[in-house]
């Protein structure tokens, strides 16, 4: 099938990997995840051990892949799972049985296990799969059959990330972008979370064939948004004051087509804007400052991460736990050429720049946390279609007042509003539903509005 | 209201037609959708509004009654109908609408199942999400509810991207002929379960379903027969909560006469305060905002999951 192919340009929404594509490694259920472009070099490492990420190509998203000891050494193999969960979040049988064990007899000491690590290793050397060596674990559990059958199954989970660890092949969407950064490096994307970063898009009225303008200083999880809204239509216009244009690394990650890519471009405001003046010169130069500061800030995480600028995998670790003994560094996966692709970000050419300035663009979005928003947006309005909407995001709520109160003050703009996002998670299990314990209390502010016709 | 016709497209130079959707906008808790026709009135508490006047008009415009009333022409979008399209059932808002699209992974040429239609608010947003070249089938049973929601998609120029049927959707589940098409599935009905196992058909392998469900005992139903073939199931709470802003004359001064934190009213800002007046030095002026006191409180739970990869 011609999704097998390598030219992800045909179609839209490919559900099958292909080599040079970008995916999202999610290694034990969320404990690690991995950006990664998968090639014939490409590697993953678990633990100790490294792991070619070649058998991955090919395969369908939302597979599930273990550690298997083949001929060759470890590899990554494709575990298909049964139909009826296997883990205790999918598993809602047992509560019955449940109720008439406690946990009263329980004492935790180092002692309940009597298998050692020698012999553990001596399994492991004897080519003892990872789920045979914690089905060995729990047989010579002193405590395991004491427990509840719901903490049975968290210990079987424990052991299972362990010493028999999965990765899930998932799409690298919007949606699990901004996730996996929202959980690892909030900062980079200005804490921007995702049910915020849905409400700028539909704020926004971003629909195929728009032409998008931002100021996108969110790392490019924005720009790339939009980008995947647009489907290779319309424009997304990522603006920037000074001469430097701001980081979009993250639009890499997303598996835009080359016909997405195009659609990603870059301009100074000052090209933008319809007519020069003595006001937004010295916002120009703020703007450049910032602009300096910002490259540092992308050196540094480039070099962390040892980053080429054409390799695209990064790694996305929470804080350690307790499988980190086993879960270490990743290695970064050599240089992919197939990754040929159109460059996302190219200057806007003159006639798109020539367009907006003559039809206006039709709608605007603002990510930047570190800009004066109200001496942007003055510069930016006039830029927008009479009647298009805005959305501002921003992680505190005073800059937003201002704005909005300026620009009822000055009538240029209705419907204003701003808003914040409560998101809660709630834990669905037979008899055991409640809100999750822990949640995200702040997704950041957004301020809404419709420009009008000024009024002279 | 979307602009898969590029000529429809909001501009400088796009103005209003007669034959055009426009959301007039009186006050933010009050607005209406209206097609432009070049004979007929508006009329509303502010007095008599002539289409004529509108047309040729740019969108965005603040336009006069008889009475020297004004209301402003908005260009529609999917979040101006949601707050004006005519209740026939319970509706989707923004918040949720948003976070549904997102989470359903929904982009341009995408083929997505939706039921039950109801009055359409959230079937909007899916048909920009999956324009130009993908397709929303949305169904619902009350024969009625289908041929309005119809007539909206006519008049809001959705209906090349929307097809509604009519159909008992948790009875006989969705056609067939959709059998593993699907991208994603949105279910906003009673008794989610038994639609449950066609959703899981229908979809592609790793394709997202969302349940949208007021009570607590339907989300536990739904994940119950979520667990067989679904991975990743997941259940959240979307609000939202708004700011009032206000600029507050905080008072400096010790005197008596001190009214302190007085509220300037919104409509008159005091910009041109005289230089050099008393008063004015042992006053200063902040913009200040705090939620507003009413909210809701309340509106579904989402359920997603994502069908298991197994070939
Ligand atoms: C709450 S409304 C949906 C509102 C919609 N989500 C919106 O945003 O406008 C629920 C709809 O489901 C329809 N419905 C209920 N049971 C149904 C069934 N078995 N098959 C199809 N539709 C059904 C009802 O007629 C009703 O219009």
């Amino acid at each position: 099938m011609s999704q097998n192919n390598s030219q992800s340009d045909s179609i839209q929404n490919p559900r099958v990997t292909w080599e040079g594509c970008s995916v999202l490694l999610d290694i034990n259920d969320g404990d690690r995840l991995v950006f990664a472009r998968l090639s014939a070099g490409s590697t993953l490492k678990i633990g100790n051990k490294t792991y070619s990420l070649q058998p991955l190509i090919g395969c369908p998203f939302g597979s599930l892949f273990q550690v298997e000891n083949g001929d060759q050494g470890h590899c990554l193999a494709r575990f298909v799972p049964s139909i009826e969960g296997n883990n205790i979040q999918e598993k809602g049988d047992f509560e019955s049985q449940d109720e008439i064990k406690d946990n009263r007899a329980l004492v935790d000491n180092n002692k309940a296990q009597s298998l050692t690590g020698e012999e553990i290793n001596a399994m492991r050397s004897q080519g003892a799969t990872g789920d045979e060596i914690v089905e060995a674990l729990i047989a010579n559990s002193a405590t395991f059959e004491k427990k509840t059958l719901f903490s049975q199954e968290k210990y079987r989970l424990k052991k299972q990330k362990k010493y028999a660890p999965k990765v899930l092949l998932r799409r690298p969407f919007a949606r699990s972008i901004c996730e996996a950064y929202f959980k690892k490096y909030p900062a980079r994307i200005g804490f921007l979370r995702v049910d915020a970063l849905s409400l700028l898009l539909s704020m926004a009225n971003v629909s195929a064939n728009s032409d998008v303008l931002v100021v996108d200083m969110v790392g490019g999880l924005l720009t790339g948004a939009v980008a995947e809204r647009l489907g290779g239509t319309g424009y997304v216009c990522s603006t920037y004051l000074g001469s430097t244009p701001y980081s979009i690394d993250i639009v890499r990650i997303f598996n835009l087509s080359n016909e997405i890519c195009k659609r990603i471009v870059r301009s100074p405001l000052t090209d933008l804007s319809l007519s020069q003046n003595g006001t937004s010169e010295q916002i120009h130069q703020q703007g450049d400052e910032i602009n300096q500061q910002g490259d540092e800030i992308n050196m540094e995480c480039l070099s962390n991460n040892q980053m080429s600028s054409s390799v695209g995998m990064e790694e996305i670790s929470p804080t350690e736990n307790d499988t980190s003994d086993v879960i270490s560094e990743t290695t970064v996966s050599p240089v992919n050429k197939t990754g040929k692709s159109t460059k996302a970000g190219n200057k806007a050419p003159k006639q798109a720049i020539d367009l907006w300035k003559e039809n206006g663009f039709s709608s605007l979005i603002i990510a930047a946390p570190e800009l004066d928003l109200w001496s942007l947006l003055k510069d930016l309005l006039p830029l927008l279609a009479n009647s298009a909407p805005f959305a501002i995001y921003h992680q505190y709520l005073q800059p937003l007042a201002t704005c909005m109160h300026n620009l009822q003050l000055g009538k240029m703009a209705i419907g204003l509003q701003i808003s914040e996002p409560w998101l809660r998670e709630y834990q669905v299990l037979p008899s055991r539903t409640h809100p999750c314990m822990q949640m995200s209390a702040f997704g950041g502010y957004i301020l809404s509005g419709i420009k009008i016709c000024s009024s002279s | 209201m979307l602009p898969i016709d590029p000529t429809k497209k909001i501009s400088f130079t796009r103005h209003i037609c007669d034959g055009d959707l426009v959301v007039v906008y009186e006050r933010h808790d009050n607005m209406k959708a209206i097609k432009v026709c070049q004979g007929s009135v508006l009329q509303n508490r502010f007095g008599v509004f002539k289409h004529s006047d509108w047309i040729g008009k740019p969108f965005g415009s603040k336009v006069f009654s008889n009475k020297n009333g004004f209301v402003y022409l908005l260009a529609p979008t999917p979040e101006l109908w949601t707050l004006v399209l005519s209740h026939r059932t319970q509706i989707l808002y923004i918040a949720d609408i948003s976070f549904v699209i997102m989470y359903l992974e929904i982009v341009p040429g995408c083929m997505v199942l939706e039921s039950g239609t109801g009055s359409g608010s959230l079937t909007t947003s899916l048909a920009r999400a999956v324009a130009p070249t993908g397709h929303v089938y949305t169904f619902d049973f009350h024969e009625q509810r289908a041929a309005s929601a119809r007539e909206d998609f006519e008049k809001t120029g959705l209906s090349s991207l929307v097809t509604v049927g009519v159909r008992d959707i948790q009875g006989e589940g969705f056609p067939d002929e959709f059998s593993g098409l699907a991208d994603s599935v949105f279910l906003d009905l009673p008794q989610p379960w038994l639609a449950i196992p066609s959703a899981g058909k229908m979809l592609k392998p790793d394709g997202v379903l969302c349940s949208f469900s007021p009570c607590i005992e339907q989300v536990q139903r739904a994940c119950d027969s979520l667990r067989s073939n679904f991975t990743d199931i997941k259940t959240f709470e979307i609000l939202l909560r708004t700011y009032e802003v206000r600029e507050v004359k905080m008072d400096c001064s010790q005197g008596d006469e001190a009214k302190p934190g007085s509220i300037l009213p919104r409509k008159r800002p005091q910009r041109a305060i005289e230089k050099g007046n008393e008063q004015d030095k042992l006053s200063s002026q902040t913009v200040m905002a705090r939620p507003c006191s009413e909210a809701k409180g309340h509106t579904g739970y989402l359920t997603f999951a994502r069908l298991k990869c197994l070939s």
